[in-house]
């Protein structure tokens, strides 16, 4: 029965498709949009995952996300270090720096310095000088974006310099980074040259970044190290969810995105399931003759939610490929974020269900109360 | 089959009944009011009919007469509001729903008047239907309707669709369907009205030919005097009820001499 019922759905083919295209309506805007509001999430994160090295990110107790800079005093990183079960710890700047380029022209920039003898921290892509070459006088190492953005349609050129807090800063190197929230470029240094670099406060580290001991449980040392030091200790993970849960929760961009996804949602579920109850009114009769001819009630429940749910496989499958496509084309080109884990095929496979479950609701009732006798009737 | 109880309220056949023969239609007193209070309709008003097996019976009488409230009971897709209605032993008064939808599935065929072919099914897929919905393999039933449809002369239209086919056709297609389940009942809803004389009268001539058994009922409820000649015994309906039951050309023809009108 379930063959007839497939049969009956590819059978009007306006319909079918009317009812697909709603389905893939919704399931392309909730994956779109689903993924760029993750691409945006990652890109808040993306210097804690870029920090290579430190299992453990030490904090004043008040930072509620890694832009969120509240510095520390330096004698911070001696506490830390003195912690049971603490591997090592390091210093590490992070901070806003402006910068005078040779043209005159300014550039705000994303300043990490890392510390002075460890380079803990350091980019991982580096494509052009290395790492090593920080140790040189005012030496920085760009990313490559921040590169194009500061010296756009120039080709790749170590050796330039620019100024910061009038101090002179030399390129030695050119990394691959991940982009940032502020979209702006990152600047590499080491730490000692980071506070020349910055504007001048009293305190100046930001944060120090700690490994566990060998066999330690991180989760178990961060709580070792906050009740030691009162500072705030957290392992890579609940840093990143730490960010994150900061944007969901303080800013508005949840919002704006949930609003597109939900009228995604309805939109998609009107039109799949006014066009699915139209299909189903269209073929009452011949649900009626089935009934007529000995089909259960059940079977036809059954038959009506097989169709619902074969619109929804086709409609998901076209809808959420749709978006992966989008994904693909904007990667390069636009700067637009963009990132599909499986958390949101998850939801949106979770939303089509729910969309053709909806949709289909008015059409059960609608042949679940047909009268079998309809079909004496002319 | 054994899920059905023979329903306790047929009653013994008697000489009265037509030819003397088994009873596979018992109904007595049977009412049906559709709505309530000020704006009730009284579409039957206690009719008895008796149909053996091995007859071809036809309802007739005008628009609104009763005809199809009586034909959709007897069927089982519809309640009465009183009276008894035995129809192959069973007592579809006292039968649940689910049993029901079962005695349809397993004991009546069925000929619409609007074919009511699935529009997306081929000829030989739409008569394998009811095999389908008794649980066959999809296989076996589309060959057994297959071979249905050969017997009614449309073995060159298996992979056609309902609408390749002209109304004759379909209405085969139609009559297929109906039979391929072996059922005992076939009950027919104005199979000629939507057909021209010629395929009207193919139409009655392959429901004759091949659903008259004697271990089957046929009942067919027409407008269609052209058709009359058809049938062993015709029941002529006016307002909610049965006026009379006259015997049909062909009754006349097998049982001699002829019998007049008789009334219930």
């Amino acid at each position: 029965m379930m063959w007839i019922a497939w049969k009956m759905l590819i059978g009007n083919r306006v319909k079918y498709l009317g009812i697909v295209f709603g389905v893939v309506f919704a399931a392309l805007l909730i994956a779109q949009q689903a993924s760029i509001f993750c691409g945006l999430m990652s890109l808040t994160i993306s210097q804690i995952r870029d920090t290579a090295g430190p299992d453990i990110w030490v904090m004043d107790r008040n930072v509620q996300y890694v832009d969120d800079i509240k510095p520390l005093a330096d004698t911070e990183l001696f506490r830390v270090k003195s912690v049971p079960g603490v591997e090592w710890a390091v210093r590490f700047y992070k901070g806003l720096g402006r910068a005078r380029i040779e043209e005159g022209t300014y550039q705000q920039m994303i300043l990490l310095g890392l510390d002075d003898a460890t380079l803990v921290g350091a980019p991982e892509g580096v494509f052009m000088g290395s790492i090593a070459d920080l140790r040189k006088p005012d030496a920085v190492i760009m990313d490559d974006a921040g590169y194009k953005r500061t010296w756009p349609g120039e080709p790749y050129r170590l050796g330039r310099t620019f100024e910061m807090n009038d101090r002179r800063a030399v390129l030695v190197g050119l990394t691959k980074a991940s982009r940032t929230f502020q979209s702006f470029p990152i600047c590499y240094t080491r730490y000692s040259q980071a506070v020349l670099f910055a504007p001048p406060e009293r305190k100046v580290l930001s944060f120090v970044l700690a490994d566990p001991a060998p066999g330690a449980d991180p989760r178990e040392v961060c709580r070792r190290i906050e009740a030691r030091t009162g500072l705030q200790a957290l392992t890579r993970d609940q840093f990143v969810w730490k960010t994150i849960r900061y944007y969901l929760e303080k800013t508005g961009i949840p919002v704006n995105f949930g609003i597109t996804v939900l009228l995604g949602f309805l939109v998609g579920t009107a039109i799949a399931g006014q066009t699915f109850y139209l299909f189903t009114v269209e073929n009452i009769r011949q649900f009626g003759a089935l009934k007529a001819m000995g089909t259960s009630n059940l079977t036809i429940l059954w038959m009506v939610l097989a169709q619902a749910m074969q619109v929804g496989v086709v409609g998901y499958g076209v809808g959420v490929g749709l978006a992966a496509l989008f994904g693909q084309a904007v990667r390069g080109g636009l700067r637009l974020s963009f990132f599909m884990p499986w958390q949101v095929l998850a939801i949106t496979a979770a939303a089509v269900v729910l969309i053709v479950l909806l949709a289909s609701l008015l059409s059960i009732r609608k042949v679940l109360v047909v009268d079998p006798a309809i079909v004496f009737r002319s | 089959m054994t899920a059905f109880e023979p329903a306790p309220t047929a009653a013994p056949l008697t000489d009265a009944q037509p030819g003397g023969r088994d009873l596979a239609v018992r109904v007595r007193g049977v009412t049906k009011e559709f709505g309530s209070g000020d704006s009730v309709t009284r579409a039957l008003r206690g009719v008895d009919l008796d149909v053996p097996y091995g007859e071809l019976l036809m309802l007739v009488g005008p628009s609104g007469c009763g005809k199809t409230t009586l034909v959709s009971i007897v069927a089982g897709t519809l309640e009465p509001t009183a009276g008894d209605v035995a129809v192959l032993g069973f007592d579809l008064v006292a039968m649940s729903n689910g049993r029901k939808v079962r005695f349809r599935r397993d004991h009546v065929g069925f000929v619409f008047q609007a074919y009511n072919l699935l529009p997306a099914l081929t000829a030989a897929e739409n008569a394998a239907v009811p095999l389908l919905i008794a649980g066959w393999r999809r296989a076996e039933a589309v060959a057994a309707a297959s071979d249905v449809l050969d017997t009614l002369g449309l073995g060159d239209k298996l992979t056609s669709l309902p609408s390749e086919l002209s109304g004759g056709q379909q209405q085969r297609v139609a009559i297929a369907r109906a039979l391929v389940h072996e059922p005992r009942l076939l009950v027919c809803d104005e199979p000629t009205s939507a057909l021209d004389a010629e395929n009207g009268r193919i139409t009655m001539e392959l429901i004759q030919r091949i659903a008259v058994q004697p271990d089957r009922a046929v009942i067919v409820v027409t407008h269609d005097s052209r058709v009359y000649s058809f049938a062993d015994r015709i029941a002529s309906m006016e307002d909610g009820r049965i006026d009379s039951i006259a015997a049909g050309p062909r009754h006349v023809e097998s049982v001699s001499p002829a019998r007049p009108s008789e009334s219930l």
